[in-house]
């Protein structure tokens, strides 16, 4: 009833390319925005911003990356935490040695550093595909946390390989508080998810899901396989390592190479999974399931009491997890973006369906 | 039609996590609350446990057997970290302002987990106990005002297991010559004691070689052939989790005989040389607390927990190494804010009350001797300057049964490794920008 795009007409060739084509999806994005930029920051306490907004968005800034690489141009990786953990400890070896460069400067260039190394290990995929690439990509996953524990330059020999993030200054001002933090991330965050609905509408994204539905034919229309798979890799890279410098520096402040072993490539490559292959929104909603539900499961057992003992509801977290993700993925094997989908077609309907 | 309650239930989990209330695990009146950190999950999940248990177990007896400390009640919540610092971060926000006045002290147990928050403490002013773990140059309570790793951190640990050695060649003297083979963690962990080991090799004219087990460790077969190649005179084990069991397996296939091995405290449990089976027999590791069930301490644990059928865990589990290591860090903690309560008065207290409590505990043998825990641990001695509190080591030897004490409480080389705090430490604070307070009061 509320939800229709009758009597929206589009007049000029910019409102058909919009990224949001109906005026309620406008405001209603408007209003998330101002959640997001205004009334979170105000509102929410610390805990909030500090341990559960932060990394969902750094999580889905992560996501957004694997993304690109896997839901966009079909390159299946395991190396995620890997190229974050460049992006972290490029970050951080910038601010050490040169201190004079802004943060912000360090995080750019920690993208880029991982944007190098997601090339070369990206190599590899122009002549293999499908889980034999996954397999290749895990070598990074190896090899760069092996590197980390084992080059001691990497942590400003730091004793216990642990390197902990200098303080976070901007023009005077110092980011310490939870909702400076937030804002900061949310900022990086969200120009960064832009940035990548736009890429994936462009000339560019649509070379990569050429390639992801079928390389040969892809090819015979004239797409460059290499370039393409290799900026697939490089953008996809630079969002990792983004990610990884601002879960080093805004959400944790410190790191250790182990942070980011293969387990962490997993769980964002199953925020992924579920959140909705080839779909920037999936890739939030993917973030906010896998780091908001244990949280939430442990916080709702609270509820009983004491009713069950500590063991049992860390035990029970992991029980409900598994199985709630099952269930979506029976439910739905195309993710919460396709759910998300659902709910607007039938909001079209609604409330006569017939 | 279904998908649609699906989709609902997908709405409800994207909300989020509703806060939840604060359980009270006792009664009416003024409570102090700690809150409590685990990883009762997780690959290391098998020490996590037992540990605790003997920390909560611990709690309950001083709430059952005192009515609390000085009569005020002790409040705890237990929030599951799984080992992971991102996991720490999330519960440390939403414990620390639990309770009448907020969380008192965090005991984050692991590493990783104290570097989490390390810088949030001043602004939140909560201290951090880190028993025996965590960042050894916090020991310098001038850079570090709210950090306590108290007891003996991992450098004047493995100085102990050099006098240790020592005291088995008949003196330091003996030491040139010999050939150490420091087997460890292929972590931040396990590398730490490198520094420290290669100032003491120049020193007493030994040498040392390291050998890096990959994480888990399942399979050290390469490692042990290497070792047996070198010949080392002694080898330390610094390992964790299962690693263990299988180094001590894998040693005794290549003939290194156990008594020859040293191990940290992280090897140091029956959850690491009961599955070696003889293999374990004459292994040494070292401890910072006593093993077992001979104390009076523990008695009333037995009395008035378990007997009382209030038991955290199994009672099989009481004395066991990681037990009692839950439990010497939940009676450090309960003595600091005792300590605390001396001054402030008897009543729930803040976080930055308890760590003037932490900072001014002095444990002498008496105060030990009154708490029932002769012999258990050392005298511990906190001051500003050293956050350390200067305890000592035990060694303890594998019986295939049981640990005996296989030793006196030996002295760490604090000269030597003092020194290497405060460097570590000035780096630090000049990474960080911050100015170490004075502590001439």
């Amino acid at each position: 009833m509320f939800y229709r795009e009758t009597g929206q007409y589009k007049t000029t060739y910019a409102a058909d390319r919009a990224i949001f084509p109906i005026r309620q999806d406008r405001i209603g994005i408007a209003i998330l925005l101002v959640v997001a930029f205004v009334v979170i920051p105000l509102f929410a306490n610390e805990y909030w911003l500090r341990s559960v907004l932060t990394p969902v968005l750094v999580f889905s800034l992560a996501a957004i990356g694997l993304n690109i690489l896997t839901g966009y141009t079909g390159q299946l990786s395991l190396g995620t935490a890997a190229f974050m953990a460049v992006g972290a400890f490029a970050a951080y070896n910038l601010e050490v040695r040169v201190p004079e460069v802004p943060f912000l400067v360090s995080f750019v260039v920690a993208g880029l550093a991982a944007a190098g190394v997601g090339i070369l290990f990206g190599l590899p995929s122009l002549r293999i595909k499908g889980f034999y690439l996954a397999v290749a990509t895990l070598a990074a996953q190896f090899f760069i946390e092996w590197l980390f524990t084992h080059v001691a330059w990497f942590t400003n020999y730091s004793t216990s390989g642990v390197i902990t993030a200098p303080p976070m200054t901007l023009l005077g001002y110092s980011f310490e508080s939870a909702a400076s933090r937030y804002l900061l991330t949310l900022c990086i965050v969200a120009g960064m998810a832009i940035m990548a609905k736009n890429m994936v509408r462009s000339e560019l994204g649509r070379a990569w899901m050429a390639v992801r539905d079928m390389d040969v034919a892809a090819e015979a229309i004239g797409i460059n396989l290499m370039a393409t798979k290799l900026t697939a890799f490089a953008v996809s890279s630079f969002y990792c390592g983004v990610a990884g410098a601002l879960w080093a520096y805004v959400y944790l402040g410190t790191v250790e190479p182990q942070a980011f072993d293969v387990l962490r490539s997993f769980e964002i490559l199953f925020m992924v999974i579920i959140g909705g292959l080839g779909s920037i929104l999936g890739s939030f909603l993917g973030a906010a399931f896998i780091v908001l539900l244990p949280i939430f499961i442990a916080n709702a057992s609270g509820l009983f009491g004491g009713a069950f003992s500590a063991e049992t509801i860390a035990h029970l977290e992991f029980v409900i997890f598994g199985g709630l993700i099952i269930l979506f993925l029976v439910v739905e094997p195309l993710g919460l973006a396709r759910l998300w989908q659902i709910v607007k077609e039938k909001l079209r309907l609604w409330p006569f369906p017939y | 039609m279904h998908k649609c309650v699906f989709v609902a239930l997908a709405a409800l989990l994207l909300a989020g996590p509703v806060p939840a209330v604060a359980q009270d695990q006792s009664g009416e009146g003024a409570e102090q609350f700690i809150p409590i950190t685990s990883y009762r999950t997780g690959p290391y999940a098998v020490g996590g446990i037992p540990f605790q248990d003997g920390f909560v177990d611990y709690l309950k007896m001083v709430n059952a057997r005192d009515g609390g400390i000085e009569g005020v009640r002790i409040a705890w919540e237990e929030c599951e970290t799984a080992y992971k610092p991102d996991r720490f971060v999330e519960c440390y926000e939403r414990l620390k302002n639990r309770g009448e006045r907020g969380a008192s002290v965090f005991n984050p147990l692991g590493t990783p987990l104290t570097y989490a928050v390390i810088d949030r403490l001043p602004a939140d002013k909560i201290p951090l106990i880190t028993l025996g773990y965590g960042r050894t140059d916090a020991s310098d309570g001038r850079v570090f005002p709210y950090v306590f790793p108290l007891m003996v951190n991992y450098w004047s640990q493995n100085t102990a297991k050099i006098r240790y050695i020592a005291g088995l060649e008949g003196g330091f003297e003996n030491l040139d010559g010999l050939k150490i083979a420091n087997v460890h963690h292929d972590s931040a962990y396990g590398k730490e004691t490198a520094p420290v080991l290669a100032k003491q090799a120049e020193r007493y004219g030994f040498e040392v070689q390291h050998f890096p087990v990959v994480h888990p460790g399942i399979d050290q077969k390469a490692v042990w052939l290497n070792v047996r190649r070198y010949r080392p005179d002694y080898v330390i084990l610094r390992g964790w989790g299962v690693m263990n069991q299988t180094a001590l397996k894998e040693a005794a296939r290549v003939g290194v005989p156990a008594d020859k091995i040293v191990g940290v405290w992280w090897s140091c449990a029956e959850q690491d040389t009961v599955p070696a089976g003889d293999a374990a027999v004459g292994y040494t590791c070292s401890t910072f607390h006593n093993n077992g069930t001979d104390f009076q301490l523990m008695q009333d644990i037995i009395t008035y927990v378990h007997d009382a059928g209030d038991g955290t865990g199994p009672r099989e589990a009481v004395g066991t190494g990681f037990y009692n290591r839950g439990v010497i860090n939940a009676f450090v903690t309960v003595e600091a804010i005792r300590t605390a309560m001396g001054e402030f008065g008897a009543r729930a207290l803040s976080g930055e009350e308890v760590r003037w409590g932490i900072e001014n505990m002095d444990l002498t043998d008496a105060d030990i001797a009154a708490a029932g825990a002769t012999n258990l641990v050392p005298p511990i001695h906190v001051s500003c300057a050293d956050h350390e509190g200067g305890g000592k080591v035990l060694f303890v030897r594998w019986t295939g049964e049981t640990f005996e004490t296989a030793s006196d409480w030996l002295e760490p080389d604090r000269d030597l490794v003092r020194g290497m705090i405060e460097e570590s430490a000035a780096k630090y604070a000049a990474e960080k920008g911050i100015t170490p307070r004075t502590c001439e009061s």
